[in-house]
């Protein structure tokens, strides 16, 4: 309640926090992914996928459930092999610039009755940076509170994450990939099951890291916010449905392609989909 | 009593004196190794746990049984005599063991198999074949298993100096490697799909851990024994879990009790030389254990126990002090339910007692215990009068209320019947910014007053 009022003041407020992204030169495309294919257990779930992110962007992956949408971050982060295709992050493979991506994992991925505090799992991703056989020093600690300033949980910095709620721990994840200050970011359904200030809290952490030149890729699973919050979807069913503006893909008749059979959903959609538009 | 028992009861004091002032080099050889044993054991057992591997350690060391009997039964044939050599039975056990673990991985990855199903599967197959090993070993002339029992049921007596050297120095490798590596390996169990996006060989990570334990498991055989030294892995960090949420803390704490439990099962073992040093160390990390179950401060029963009971006390207390307010607001008239006028009127007990529907015991309590700390007064004729300090309370107790009543009631769409009873249960959890907040929200002019109540209070109803 009170929290999210502070994060928007000072998501606001905050100048861009690196000059240097900027520096980045623009002509490089964060991610280009070629013709790729990906199969589990030799049943293929992604099929010939082919994009160009464009730089600073909010950029939406919608697809139905079971689309590849998870698999394809994965696919990307050299999590899953991929069957054939190629990835490239700003010009180079993943393991040359994985310094410059964050990633934030569905939530419920691990298990929060973990005996860590916020502030130790923001710390993690850091730990690159600290190296090994080192332990997380003072400077990495104001690093991570900072990080988790930026979320509105700095009060809870020192707070078990079995104690957190659902949307406190959302917050904490995204905290950690902040604190790695990378230039594209991955998010795996941030918004799933949080409450509505997580929700606006993070939307107004997107927009701050759009203003600040990054590139932010996150699985979305709410149609009806996804005018609203982002500038290019991604429509995704085990093949590339379409890609592009928000405003020129994101169609009834493209979600037909995408979410096709589902009909009483999309006559629901299409309905919708005709209210922003006349906004 | 007869002189014969005299003189054992004698002979026993002067072991068990011996013992615990450790005037042997064999035992405190013995004592300083095997402690070393249990901190590393509790140490690798932490991150074994998180990584909900614990069974894994089981599969290696009933794995290790006919790596053990192979490994005599092939040195007693090419150089007889030398299958006793701690050395090779270890290299036997070491090499079983490592492939147990290989083989539950492999049918883990390469069928549908379930996990428990497959460590099941080897420990069964391992330990069944491990143990028609030994019937033929028990039948070599040398081999009427002497040496090979103590790796089932453990025997730190028999220890000797150089055995120890190598158990301990083996265990304070391992303490160095699990605390070099303690980020990422906490990393690792967290979240172990970030460590391989953040670029972390996760492989190489976890065969490190299970490397650990599976070597953490073998130089424990002798002294515990293989049926037990699953539990020098897993009693020590799981009873730490229970004081503590903070994984460095954790860890610390079950390296403490590990190194404790074989301490003292060490020293307890040289006193009643009868005992098996084995169970008796098990014994007394089960004893810790208990102990944290019950006392641990985080999750213990009865921390637990008490922490519940005085959220329900302080629900009782605040919900008394509610209703001694709401008795005496209507006498007073809503403005003049100031802290001072509170305390001048008397309460009725019977009139009280309606207010709520409390059992009879339970008021009892409730006022009995307001009374004791000194929150209201008992008068002479049925009848109580509040404190100062009481007043305050109840101004405080029924403004939380109010104001949480009339948020859900206009700033929700909850049923209005259902609204008293909402309030009820956050009421108690309300912070001070929280507070603060639905003040704000409410636009409250008197920021410390006490807001009319929403819905007429339904005293009458109750009462008889």
């Amino acid at each position: 309640m009170s929290t999210s009022v502070v994060v928007d003041h000072e998501a606001m407020q905050e100048p861009p926090p690196r000059a240097a992204a900027a520096q980045s030169p623009p002509s490089l495309v964060p991610l280009l992914i070629e013709d790729v294919t990906v199969a589990y257990h030799r049943r293929p779930v992604l099929w010939n996928i082919d994009y160009q992110a464009p730089s600073g962007k909010l950029i939406a992956i919608v697809g139905p459930n079971g689309s590849g949408k998870t698999t394809l971050i994965k696919a990307i982060l050299d999590l899953v092999p991929r069957a054939a295709g190629q990835v490239l992050i700003f010009g180079e493979p993943y393991r040359q610039q994985r310094h410059r991506v964050g990633y934030v994992p569905q939530r419920t991925s691990v298990d929060w009755d973990f005996p860590v505090s916020a502030l130790d799992v923001v710390a993690m991703g850091m730990y690159r940076k600290i190296g090994w056989l080192r332990p997380v020093s003072r400077k990495f600690r104001e690093a991570a509170k900072q990080a988790l300033d930026r979320v509105g949980m700095v009060d809870f910095a020192g707070r078990q994450i079995n104690q957190l709620s659902g949307g406190q721990q959302q917050r904490v994840f995204l905290a950690r990939a902040l604190a790695q200050n990378a230039d594209l970011y991955f998010m795996d359904e941030p918004f799933a099951g949080v409450d509505a200030s997580t929700e606006r809290a993070i939307v107004d952490i997107l927009r701050a890291l759009r203003e600040s030149g990054k590139t932010v890729i996150v699985v979305h699973h709410d149609l009806q916010t996804v005018h609203e919050y982002f500038d290019e979807v991604v429509l995704l069913n085990m093949r590339m449905i379409a890609a592009g503006p928000t405003a020129d893909v994101f169609t009834p008749d493209n979600l037909r392609k995408t979410y096709g059979g589902k009909l009483a959903l999309l006559d629901q959609l299409s309905e919708k989909m005709a209210q922003p538009r006349s906004r | 009593m007869s002189a014969a028992s005299l003189l054992a009861a004698d002979s026993m004091w002067e072991l068990f004196s011996r013992a615990v002032s450790l005037r042997d080099y064999n035992t405190r050889v013995v004592l300083a190794g095997t402690t070393m044993l249990g901190v590393s054991g509790g140490l690798v057992g932490t991150f074994l746990i998180l990584r909900k591997r614990a069974l894994a350690a089981d599969v290696v060391s009933h794995a290790a049984l006919p790596g053990i009997a192979l490994a005599f039964l092939l040195a007693e044939r090419f150089s007889p005599g030398s299958g006793r050599s701690t050395g090779v039975l270890l290299l036997g056990a070491f090499v079983s063991g490592l492939l147990g673990m290989a083989m539950t991985l492999a049918i883990r990855s390469w069928t549908r198999i379930k996990d428990d199903a497959a460590l099941a599967i080897v420990l069964g197959l391992f330990f069944g074949v491990g143990t028609a090993l030994f019937t033929v070993v028990q039948k070599t002339k040398t081999g009427n298993a002497a040496g090979l029992r103590d790796f089932v049921f453990g025997k730190t007596a028999s220890l000797v100096a150089a055995d120890v050297w190598l158990i301990g120095g083996i265990s304070v490798v391992v303490i160095v490697l699990c605390s070099g590596v303690f980020k990422e390996l906490s990393l690792l169990c967290f979240d172990e799909e970030f460590a391989a996006a953040r670029g972390y060989r996760t492989t190489l990570l976890d065969g490190l851990l299970t490397l650990m334990a599976v070597t953490v498991t073998l130089i424990g055989l002798q002294s515990v024994g293989l049926l037990l030294v699953v539990a020098l892995l897993l009693i020590p960090p799981t009873a730490a879990r229970f004081w503590t949420n903070d994984l460095k803390i954790m860890s610390g704490l079950a390296a403490a009790i590990g190194g404790a439990s074989c301490a003292g099962g060490v020293v307890l073992s040289a006193a009643f030389p009868r005992l098996a040093a084995g169970a008796v160390i098990v014994l007394t990390g089960s004893g810790l254990f208990l102990v944290s179950l019950v006392f641990g401060k985080e999750r213990g029963l009865f921390p637990r126990w008490r922490s519940q009971r005085q959220f329900e006390q302080r629900i009782g207390r605040s919900d008394l002090l509610r209703a001694c307010y709401e008795l005496l607001e209507p006498i007073l008239g809503a403005n003049e339910t100031t802290q001072e006028s509170l305390t001048k009127f008397e309460i009725d007990e019977l009139e009280l007692s309606g207010m709520r529907q409390w059992p009879a015991g339970r008021f009892h309590g409730l006022v009995s215990t307001a009374v004791r700390e000194g929150l209201l007064v008992s008068m002479s004729t049925d009848g109580y009068q509040l404190t100062s300090r009481g007043a305050e309370e109840a101004r405080d107790a029924v403004r939380h209320h109010r104001l949480w009543e009339i948020y859900l009631l206009t700033q929700t769409d909850l049923d209005p019947r259902l609204v008293d009873r909402g309030a009820d249960g956050i009421e108690h959890v309300l912070d001070p910014d929280q507070l603060a907040e639905l003040e704000r929200r409410l636009d409250n002019e008197s920021p410390h007053g006490v807001p009319p109540s929403p819905h007429p209070l339904a005293i009458t109803a109750e009462t008889p």
